[in-house]
C-alpha cells in the first residue's frame, strides 16, 4: 500500500514561483509520469516529494500521513537520478547496500537483499565492479538496484534514461515496465520524452510553467486533450493547429471554416462555447490528413521524411500554413509535388479562443 | 644529447611505427629547452657531488684534495645530523597532519552556504600569499613574543605567566608558523575538490539515510582522496626544505632543537665554512627527497588511476 497525495503544493525561489499549486493523487501501484517542456518544474516537484527540496506551501501526504516535515530518508522513498549518482569509490555491491548499511542492517541480510536485487536486474556478474567499469545501461540498472534494495513505498525517477542512446533507452523502457509489474510498486517518473510517457504511464501529468495542464491515461490525453498545449505536446509528430471560424454549431457537432480556405470541416464536439462566428483553432493529427485527389485542402509538399514504415509529409498549404501529414511508407508522394488533402473531421479537435478544447460528443473507446 | 638521439630514432622508426614517435624536427625544436634544463639540473648536482668528496674549507685554503668518504663519515657520525633528520621528519609530519586534517575540515566548512562566505574564503587563503620571512617575523614579534606579542598580552590579561614560545617550545612554534602558511594551500586545493563533488551524489546519500557525519566519511572523504594525495606530495617537497622560518625565528636553536636538514647544510657550509661537509649533507638530502618522492609518486599514481 503506498499512495501519494499532493494538495495545493507550491514552491517559490525568492520571488519566483516555480510550482504554482498542484493537486494530485497517485494511487497504489500506479506508474505516474510527469511530462512537460524544459523548466516547467517536473524535477522540482519530484524533489519536493523526495524531500530534497523544501515545500513552500501546501500538503504532501504519503499513505495519508503528512510528510512535509519528514526528512528524505524517513519518507520511505527511493530516487533514481538522471546522472545515476552512483558512489564512484564503492563497488556495485556496496553501492546497492549503502542505504541498508546506513540503516544498520546486518551484513548477511544486506548481502541477501543485494543479491536478490541483482538477480532481478541481471547484475549478478558485476557485483564486485566499480561504477566506472560498467556501461551506461548497467550503471542505470545499478542505480535502480540501489532503489530496489531499500524496498521503498514509492520509486521516484528523474529522467533516468536520458543519458542512454536510443536503442538502450527502448530496451530499458521495456525493462522498467517489467520491473513495475514484478515489484508491484508505486512509481513516479519524470521525463520530457513523450514516447517514454506514453509507453510507461498508467497516468500522465502534463505540466507547464508550474501548473498541471491535464491528468489522464496516455490515450485519454491523446484522444481528448483538454487544451491546445496538451494537444501540441502529446503525440509525435505534433498535432497541426489551424486557425478557423466556427460556422454552424448544433447537436451533431461544430462546423469550422478554415482561414486557409476549403470546405467546412465538421467535428463531433459539443457545441457549447462555440457560437457561430467565433474564432477557433482546429486541431488535426497528422494521421487524420490523407492525400486525396478531390480533397479540399491544397498545397505543395515541401519535404518528405521517409521513416520506412511511415512517411511524414511537410505540406505548405495555399493559405500559408504548414501542416504535417502522416502517410504509409509505400506511398510514392515526393517532395515539391502539388498535393490535395482530405480531412477526417471525426478525428479532429476544436479549441476555443482561450485554447480550451470543446469536449467531444463521443469518447474514444480506448480512452476510457 | 638530444642531437645524438635524433638521427638514431629517425633511422630506427619505420613508417609504420613512426606515427607514435617524435620525428627528428621536433627533437631539434625541443633540444634548446631540454639542454638548458639538463644543464640547470646536472651542473649543480655534479658540483655538489664533486664538493662532497673534496676537502674544502673556506677558512683554510691550504687543506684541499680528494677526501674520499670522509665528509660522509663525518656527517653520519655527527649526532647533530641525526637530530636534524629527526627534526625534519617531525616538522614535515606535523605540518602535513595539521594542514591536511585542518584543510579538509575547513574545506567542508567553507563549502556551506553562509553570509560573507566569499570574504571569509579570501581571508582564509590570504596567509599563503605572505612571504615566509615576513610571516615568520610577524609570528615572532607580534604574536609569540612574550613581551610585545598578542599571545603574551592575552596570557597577562588572564593573569597567567606569558610563555616564551621560541625558548620553551621551539619546535612547536616553528610547526605552528609553517602550518599557518600551508593550511591555506591545502584549503584551496581541497575546497575546489569538495566543490567538484557531484551534487546528486550527496542527495543520493541523503536519500539513503546518511547523516552529515556519514556523508563526510563515506562520500566526501573518499572523493577528496586524490586531492589529499596531491596536497601531501606538493607540501612534502616544499616542507623538506623549510628554511626561512627557522632562520628568522630560532636560527636552528636553542641548541639544535629546530635545526632541520636544510638549516644544517646552511650552517655547515656558510656558518662553519665547511663546503665539503655541507655538500655531503646536500647529497644526503637529495637522496632522502628522492626516496620520499619515489614512494609518494608510486602511491599517488595508483590513487590517480582510480
Ligand atoms: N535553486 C533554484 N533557484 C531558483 N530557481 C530555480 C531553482 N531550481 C529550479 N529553478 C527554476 O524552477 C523552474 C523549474 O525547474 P525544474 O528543474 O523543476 O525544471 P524541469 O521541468 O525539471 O526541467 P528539465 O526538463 O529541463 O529538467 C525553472 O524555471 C528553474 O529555473
Ligand atoms: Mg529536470
Amino acid at each position: 500500500m503506498a499512495t501519494v497525495t499532493l494538495r495545493d503544493i507550491r514552491k517559490s525561489y525568492g520571488a519566483f514561483e516555480a510550482i504554482k499549486g498542484i493537486d494530485l493523487d497517485v494511487a497504489d501501484r500506479e506508474l505516474v509520469v510527469f511530462v512537460g517542456p524544459s523548466g516547467c518544474g517536473k524535477s522540482t516537484l519530484l524533489r519536493m516529494i523526495a524531500g530534497l527540496e523544501e515545500i513552500t506551501d501546501g500538503e504532501l501526504a504519503i499513505d495519508g500521513k503528512r510528510v512535509n516535515e519528514t526528512g528524505p530518508a524517513d519518507r520511505g522513498l527511493a530516487m533514481v537520478f538522471q546522472s545515476y549518482a552512483l558512489y564512484p569509490h564503492m563497488t556495485v555491491r556496496q553501492n546497492m547496500g549503502f542505504a541498508l548499511r546506513m540503516a544498520g542492517v546486518p551484513r548477511a541480510e544486506r548481502d541477501r537483499k543485494v543479491e536478490e536485487a541483482a538477480r532481478i536486474l541481471q547484475l549478478g556478474t558485476y557485483l564486485d565492479r566499480r561504477p566506472k567499469e560498467l556501461s551506461g545501461g548497467q550503471r542505470q540498472r545499478v542505480a535502480i538496484g540501489r532503489a530496489i534494495v531499500r524496498n521503498p513505498k514509492v520509486f521516484l525517477f528523474d529522467e533516468p534514461l536520458s543519458n542512454l542512446d536510443a536503442a538502450l533507452r527502448g530496451q530499458m523502457r521495456v525493462e522498467l515496465t517489467r520491473l513495475h509489474e514484478e515489484l508491484n510498486a508505486t512509481m513516479i517518473y519524470v521525463t520530457h520524452d513523450q514516447v517514454e510517457a506514453m509507453t510507461l504511464a498508467d497516468k500522465i501529468v502534463v505540466l507547464q510553467a508550474g501548473r498541471v495542464e491535464q491528468v489522464g491515461s496516455p490515450l485519454e490525453l491523446y484522444h481528448h486533450p483538454a487544451n491546445v498545449f496538451v494537444a501540441g505536446f502529446i503525440g509525435s509528430p505534433r498535432m497541426n493547429l489551424l486557425p478557423g471560424t466556427a460556422a454552424v454549431a448544433n447537436g451533431t457537432g461544430v462546423e469550422v471554416d478554415l482561414d486557409a480556405g476549403g470546405p467546412r470541416v465538421t467535428v463531433p464536439s459539443q457545441a457549447a462555447g462555440a457560437a457561430s462566428g467565433r474564432a477557433v483553432t482546429l486541431g488535426i493529427r497528422p494521421e487524420a490528413l490523407r492525400p486525396d485527389a478531390n480533397g479540399p485542402l491544397y498545397g505543395e509538399v515541401k519535404l518528405a521524411e521517409r521513416l520506412g514504415g511511415l512517411t511524414l509529409l511537410h505540406v505548405g498549404l495555399a493559405g500559408g500554413q504548414n501542416v504535417i501529414v502522416q502517410i504509409e511508407g509505400s506511398a510514392p508522394t515526393r517532395a515539391h509535388e502539388p498535393i490535395r488533402l482530405a480531412v477526417d473531421g471525426a478525428a479532429c479537435h476544436v479549441f476555443d479562443a482561450e485554447g480550451q478544447a470543446l469536449p467531444a460528443l463521443r469518447r474514444n473507446p480506448l480512452a476510457a | 644529447m638530444s642531437t645524438t638521439v635524433a638521427p638514431h630514432a629517425g633511422a630506427v622508426s619505420g613508417p609504420a611505427e613512426g606515427a607514435g614517435q617524435r620525428r627528428p624536427p621536433s627533437f631539434f625544436l625541443l633540444a634548446p629547452s631540454v639542454a638548458v634544463l639538463l644543464l640547470w639540473m646536472i651542473v649543480p648536482l655534479a658540483l655538489t657531488l664533486w664538493f662532497s668528496f673534496q676537502r674544502y674549507n673556506l677558512l683554510d685554503p691550504t687543506v684541499g684534495g680528494f677526501a674520499g668518504l670522509d665528509n660522509y663519515e663525518f656527517l653520519v657520525t655527527d649526532p647533530d645530523f641525526w637530530a636534524a633528520l629527526a627534526n625534519t621528519l617531525v616538522l614535515v609530519g606535523s605540518v602535513l597532519a595539521i594542514t591536511v586534517v585542518g584543510g579538509t575540515l575547513l574545506a567542508v566548512l567553507f563549502d556551506q552556504e553562509f553570509p560573507g562566505r566569499n570574504v571569509a574564503r579570501l581571508l582564509a587563503i590570504a596567509p599563503f600569499f605572505v612571504m615566509p620571512t615576513v610571516s615568520a617575523l610577524v609570528w615572532k614579534n607580534l604574536m609569540m613574543h612574550p613581551i610585545y606579542g598578542v599571545l603574551g598580552s592575552v596570557a597577562r590579561g588572564l593573569g597567567l605567566e606569558p610563555v616564551d614560545w621560541f625558548a620553551d617550545y621551539p619546535m612547536f612554534s616553528v610547526i605552528v608558523i609553517v602550518a599557518w602558511q600551508w593550511l591555506p594551500f591545502a584549503l584551496l586545493i581541497l575546497l575546489t575538490a569538495v566543490q567538484s563533488l557531484d551534487h546528486e551524489q550527496k542527495e543520493a546519500a541523503r536519500m539513503d539515510g546518511a547523516g552529515p557525519v556519514s556523508q563526510f566519511f563515506f562520500i566526501t572523504l573518499p572523493h577528496l582522496g586524490r586531492a589529499i594525495s596531491v596536497v601531501v606530495m606538493i607540501e612534502t617537497i616544499f616542507l623538506l626544505t623549510v628554511f626561512a622560518e627557522i632562520f628568522v625565528t630560532t636560527s636552528g636553536g636553542p641548541g639544535n632543537a629546530t635545526t632541520n636538514l636544510a638549516f644544517l647544510i646552511y650552517a655547515r657550509a656558510l656558518l662553519q665554512f665547511d663546503v665539503g661537509g655541507g655538500s655531503a649533507g646536500g647529497v644526503v638530502a637529495i637522496i632522502l627527497a628522492n626516496i620520499v618522492a619515489f614512494f609518494l609518486v608510486r602511491t599517488i599514481a595508483r590513487r590517480l588511476e582510480v
